[in-house]
């Protein structure tokens, strides 16, 4: 199973490297990534193949939050197909 | 892969802009409970819907974080009622068996406290309708709907004077906070059988053993999708309502297929409609504020309104498999700050909501009128009402408070979703004769379509 990863917030150093520490540790992989500054926000959103990992999108996600909190940022974890089928016919 | 703007776009539609799944109803039908005694239907109704509804809030649930969309509520629509026994103890008796199983399941409404009753009553049905105002105070989420009225059988003017006389009875028995038991009964004309959205659901004999329908929302991305085009003529506003209807439609029809998928229950329909709540930025009534009307129920309020139906329909009309149920904007007072705004500065009247029932789903919703309005001045809003859903073939319906000792310039708080209601002036002219005349009002011309 796919999901995208939203990482919005103020930037600052290691950021990435939080976020994909934790990745690695749940057995994450990433597929895409990319990473921009937006009207002075960080903004980084990677596409993700969760279907190595044991835990489900919402534990996943509850522990995103965690780690997002620590070092002030926004993370949301959402299955794929919701942009799929919003965006493409 | 899907661009970063478009992925912002969507988590900023959800974060900012309330998008949200406004419910996931599962219908069941009933029929096959129905066993000699009341206690035993009852039982084998109990059951049913626990059998079939016990892991629905758990799965609506689990949608909700796996793909970071709010699903705001989860219900169940179940046969009507009035089919399943034929004496008023027995009907009470399943009112409580619903009420029941509707906590024990988790969702907040359960509806289907129903009868069709459009060209006349059964002994049945007459019992039924009886016992609405005891089954609305004595639960709390059961919701009723009863069908006067039909494009192919006429207005049935017995029901319609009968019903003035339950909304009344309704308010009294929940006077103590405000005539809530009114807020669960809806009447219809042309009532539909799909319906997901609450208080009218009922889960219609044409449905099968169950069945998934999805209600979407949105009137909060809609109108941020129209503060981009500020000035625009309206064919481009239309344009724009469609392609966001779309959007939001796709997402439903998402939602819908996963829960059919995961609870192994067909999937139905998705309803088109734009449903307000009353938190800041959900109004339909600031939809049409932002086309450019100082106040919803300003002159152009149904021209407005009607093109913002009619986009939302073709818009979503593509992004689903199967559209049904009401699928048209909501315009109930209470749950829509624009809405509440546009009475209490005078704006917007009862005749005004009237007209623009005309042109958008689903009728005079969530009014609150004085509570010395009489029940026959009430079957006289409802017969107009019905009669613009039976001339013009489309669903329409009154859901109207008459708030037990509230006058004009006064508000009723319901809580929740159901919002704030201001006291609406009524029409002060008598139409007791007229309702006192029953019969029924032939169905018109065009019924005759075969």
């Amino acid at each position: 199973m796919k999901a995208v990863i939203t990482v919005l917030g103020c930037d600052r150093i290691g950021i990435i490297a939080d976020i994909t520490a934790l990745l690695a540790e749940n057995h994450i992989n990433i597929l895409d990534i990319s990473q921009t500054i937006m009207q002075d926000i960080f903004t980084m959103i990677m596409l993700t193949d969760i279907s190595e990992s044991h835990k489900t999108v919402a534990e996943i996600e509850s522990e995103m939050k965690k780690i997002g909190e620590k070092i002030g940022v926004t993370i949301t974890v959402q299955h794929a197909d919701i942009f799929h089928s919003m965006h493409r016919i | 892969m899907i661009n970063t703007s478009e992925i912002l776009e969507t988590i900023n539609m959800i974060r900012q802009e309330h998008l949200d799944v406004r419910t996931i109803t599962m219908g069941i039908s009933l029929l096959d409970c129905v066993r000699q005694s009341g206690r035993e239907t009852a039982d084998a109704c109990y059951d049913k819907i626990m059998r079939l509804a016990g892991r629905l809030v758990e799965t609506g649930c689990a949608i909700e974080k796996d793909f970071g969309i709010p699903i705001i509520n989860k219900r169940i629509s179940v046969t009507p009622i009035s089919m399943l026994a034929h004496k008023a103890e027995d009907f009470l008796l399943l009112a409580r068996t619903l009420d029941r199983a509707a906590k024990d399941t988790g969702v907040n409404f359960i509806g289907g406290y129903s009868a069709l009753v459009q060209k006349g009553f059964t002994k049945g049905e007459a019992a039924f309708l009886s016992t609405i105002p005891e089954a609305l105070a004595t639960t709390q989420l059961v919701c009723s709907s009863v069908n006067v009225a039909s494009t192919r059988a006429g207005i049935h003017m017995d029901a319609v004077a009968e019903m003035g006389r339950i909304i009344k009875d309704t308010a009294a028995r929940t006077a103590d906070s405000g005539g809530f038991g009114c807020a669960k009964l809806v009447v219809f004309a042309n009532a539909v059988e799909d319906n997901p959205f609450m208080a009218g659901a009922f889960h219609g004999v044409g449905e099968p053993e169950c069945v998934i329908n999805v209600g979407v929302s949105g009137p909060g991305v809609v109108k941020c999708a129209l503060e981009k085009v500020k000035g625009a003529d309206l064919g481009t506003v239309a344009e724009t309502i469609k392609k966001t209807a779309f959007k939001i439609t796709r997402m439903g029809q998402l939602v819908a297929a996963e829960a059919s998928h995961r609870l192994g229950v067909p999937f139905g329909i998705v309803d088109l409609s734009l449903a307000p709540t009353p938190a800041v930025g959900d109004s339909v009534a600031h939809i049409l504020e932002e086309m450019g009307l100082e106040k919803c129920g300003a002159p152009g309020t149904t021209a407005a309104l009607a093109l913002l139906n009619d986009a939302v329909k073709k818009g979503g009309v593509m992004a689903s498999s199967y559209v049904g149920g009401l699928s048209g904007a909501f315009i109930p007072v209470s749950e829509d700050a624009g809405m509440i705004d546009a009475v209490q500065c005078g704006a917007l009247s009862l005749e005004k909501l009237e007209a623009m029932t005309c042109v958008c789903s689903v009728g005079i919703d969530m009014v609150v009128v004085p509570g010395d309005t009489t029940a026959e001045t009430i079957s006289g809003i409802l017969a107009d009402e019905v009669a613009l859903g039976v001339v013009n073939t489309k669903t329409t319906a009154l859901r109207i408070i008459p708030a037990p000792g509230k006058s004009v310039g006064d508000v009723v708080d319901f809580g929740g979703l159901l919002g704030t209601g201001p006291v609406m002036p009524v029409n002060r002219f008598d139409c007791s004769a007229f309702v006192r005349r029953g019969g029924r009002i032939p169905a018109p011309m065009h019924s005759l379509k075969n």
